[in-house]
């Protein structure tokens, strides 16, 4: 009975796995059916020119981005030993510290005011989000008007206040502190609503038993507030990192990198290098390092931020 | 003489039109454990918060230790609270939990480590100190929940149905646990709950709280026995107590169109209406007789077998009515069963306004053992 039963098992065993190779074969194909659409925007819009960014820092190019000669590493030798590059390096970094924190403390203090229960409160919200609102272009235009050095409100008030009038964006010193009080301006709004939005889902009951239990303000703000808002707070911090390190549109509209490079940010530097001096080979070197750069930092910040957010 | 927590003419109304209590007026001694006790939506959560100060009065006056408190914080009421979902800090551990309101307060290391030392091995969390709240099972967070109330040393404790987030067998001990450090801890309890079971179970005195407005105030076992009210009658006690609607023909209480009673004079002096009458007659009153001494009989529509007792229901005109009865017994639903009541245990109400007219007599005297 044996010998008729175990062969007559063993067929059927090896049918199931088939049905159940199958089953997972039609699951995966559906899978990848629903991930389609974003596998082919990503790979027009972002693995294509990745490549194509790679493959064309290791070559020359003609005006029309043509390839001529292949140079292998010499477009990022050539880079790091450019003083405008590293100028405009190290004022990226430099950017990237006034803003991040800048931006980031400013949006605390609105968001942390703006989540209390007033009558009206409503109405300094919508304030307070509305750069989100603004285009870049139409914001660099108002802070143009502030910072003109002879009719700007920044300076008329300097005057009225007796004191001398500042080039805010053509004095070399003050030129990358200006920009970067304007991108702090515009970019409050988005941290603001973010930040927020976190402090609205911390639960009310946690500072109802604090006021029982004697806490103040501060104390509350320490023990309860901060910890609380930590993903979020984890979560701005990145976005606003990497958007500090992107910047363009406002440099484009106030400074045009000038005064003597020092607002020469790596991606307006990039833009120069391409579509000003058509050195696409040069260009596509230094995207490719401002790539590794944000990816390393980011990763960085991943690695210690980890610690410290407490996830509920 | 001095009450730990007196209220006057308290209310409460949301954008002066909701009006959520009404005029409340209590006393709470020291050392009491009181219940506040109603179904959900009855102000009875409200009123905690308002003696917590978590919410404000919109009319009366709160006393705390004889002291006016209507207008101060909750950290200057001297009290501690429990809350419905214990509200611990979730990036905190256990012992940061249970010491937040005594750095909050900068009370010295050595004194908080002693304390903490006194509510670990009384909770018996011992183990548990270096967890995060999620980490903990319901019961768990409970306990932390408890040992950061008694940590404070406040007189006067605040409970927010806070056993309600428990399975009934968790339940059932915490009752227990949370009464006998009550006495243990000598502390005045405000205990909240929409459970009868618990404020029988656990309170001192108990007050029933229904839209706002108190139903009735006293020891657990007088509003079983003398129910105030149709309310407090249907509200306390499990299973409810039995209603019909009742009227008097000469010398018969005539209950539901179904049920015949003989009756004289003496048996309900102070019942002057002769219709408009609900009566009402606990499960355990409506007993098992012998055809001779039975006075009604009832069709079964359902038995439940509980092992030690035995909840038979019967139809009466619309109402269904429970008796409970010792022990097991085997009777089938559709069975025509004769019965009997005493009237000196039924209690009279007025159909109209809900208020008692006579309480059931033989509640007067009778059956607490008292040793």
């Amino acid at each position: 009975m044996k010998q008729v039963a175990l062969p007559y098992q063993e067929h059927e065993h090896k049918g199931l796995l088939k049905a159940l190779k199958l089953q997972r074969m039609a699951s995966f194909s559906k899978g990848m059916l629903f991930l389609l659409p974003s596998i082919i925007l990503f790979s027009v819009f972002l693995f294509y020119p990745l490549g194509r960014t790679l493959y064309l820092s290791f070559f020359l190019t003609n005006s029309s981005g043509q390839t001529t000669v292949f140079v292998g590493l010499e477009n990022y030798m050539n880079i790091f030993n450019s003083p405008i590059f590293l100028k405009s390096l190290q004022s990226t970094l430099l950017f990237v510290l006034y803003t991040v924190p800048g931006t980031i403390l400013v949006s605390l203090f609105l968001a942390i005011i703006a989540n209390e229960k007033l009558k009206g409160v409503g109405l300094f919200r919508t304030m307070y989000a509305s750069t989100m609102g603004i285009s870049t272009a139409a914001a660099s235009v108002f802070w143009l008007f502030l910072f003109h050095p002879s009719i700007g409100w920044l300076n008329q008030l300097l005057k009225l206040l007796g004191a001398d009038a500042i080039g805010w964006l053509t004095n070399p010193d003050w030129a990358l502190f200006s920009v970067s009080i304007a991108t702090i301006w515009m970019n409050s709004g988005f941290t603001f609503l973010i930040l927020l939005g976190g402090l609205q889902s911390i639960d009310q009951y946690l500072y109802e038993s604090a006021n029982i239990d004697g806490a103040g303000y501060f104390y509350k703000l320490r023990r309860i507030t901060l910890p609380m808002l930590s993903p979020t707070l984890f979560f701005v911090i990145t976005v606003s990192f990497i958007n500090a390190f992107q910047t363009f549109g406002q440099i484009d509209m106030l400074t045009r990198g000038g005064p003597q490079n020092e607002t020469n940010l790596i991606v307006y530097s990039i833009y120069q290098d391409a579509f000003m001096n058509y050195q696409f080979g040069t260009a596509s070197a230094q995207a490719m390092i401002l790539f590794f750069i944000i990816l390393i930092l980011t990763l960085i910040q991943f690695k210690l931020g980890e610690r410290k957010v407490h996830y509920q | 003489m001095m009450h730990l927590v007196e209220l006057k003419q308290v209310s409460k109304s949301y954008d002066k039109n909701v009006q959520v209590l009404h005029s409340i007026d209590l006393q709470i001694e020291e050392g009491e454990f009181f219940v506040l006790v109603g179904p959900s939506g009855s102000g009875k959560s409200t009123l905690l918060r308002m003696i917590a100060g978590l919410e404000s009065l919109s009319g009366g006056e709160l006393k705390i230790q004889g002291r006016l408190v209507n207008h101060l914080p909750p950290k200057e009421r001297h009290l501690s609270m429990v809350f419905q979902n214990y509200a611990l800090y979730p990036h905190l551990t256990v012992e940061q939990n249970i010491l937040f309101g005594l750095s909050a307060k900068k009370v010295n290391k050595q004194e908080q480590q002693k304390r903490l030392q006194e509510a670990v091995s009384m909770m018996g969390l011992g183990d548990l100190l270096k967890r995060k709240p999620k980490q903990l099972s319901g019961g768990q967070r409970q306990r932390v929940a408890l040992a950061r109330s008694v940590i404070s040393q406040e007189p006067l404790c605040l409970m927010d149905e806070p056993l309600s987030n428990l399975d009934a067998k968790l339940r059932a001990h915490m009752r227990t646990e949370i009464r006998r450090l009550q006495k243990k801890l000598g502390l005045t309890m405000i205990y909240v709950t929409h459970d009868q079971v618990e404020a029988m179970t656990m309170g001192d005195r108990i007050m029933v709280l229904n839209e706002g407005e108190i139903q009735q105030i006293g020891k657990p076992i007088d509003l079983y026995n003398q129910p105030a009210n149709l309310f407090v009658a249907s509200f306390i006690g499990s299973p409810r107590m039995n209603l019909g609607l009742a009227v008097i023909n000469q010398n018969q209480l005539i209950i539901e169109d179904t049920i015949k009673l003989s009756i004289t004079n003496q048996d309900i002096p102070k019942i002057i209406k002769r219709s408009g009458i609900t009566i009402g007659i606990r499960a355990e009153h409506l007993v098992y007789a012998t055809q001779e001494e039975a006075n009604l009989h009832l069709d079964v529509v359902n038995v439940e077998q509980l092992g030690n007792e035995t909840l038979l229901t019967f139809e009466v005109g619309s109402q269904l009515w429970t008796a409970k009865w010792l022990g097991q017994w085997l009777i089938n639903a559709g069975e025509r069963i004769p019965l009997k009541i005493n009237l000196d245990h039924i209690s009279f109400f007025d159909s109209q306004s809900g208020q008692i007219m006579q309480t059931a007599t033989a509640s007067q005297d009778l059956k607490v053992v008292a040793l």
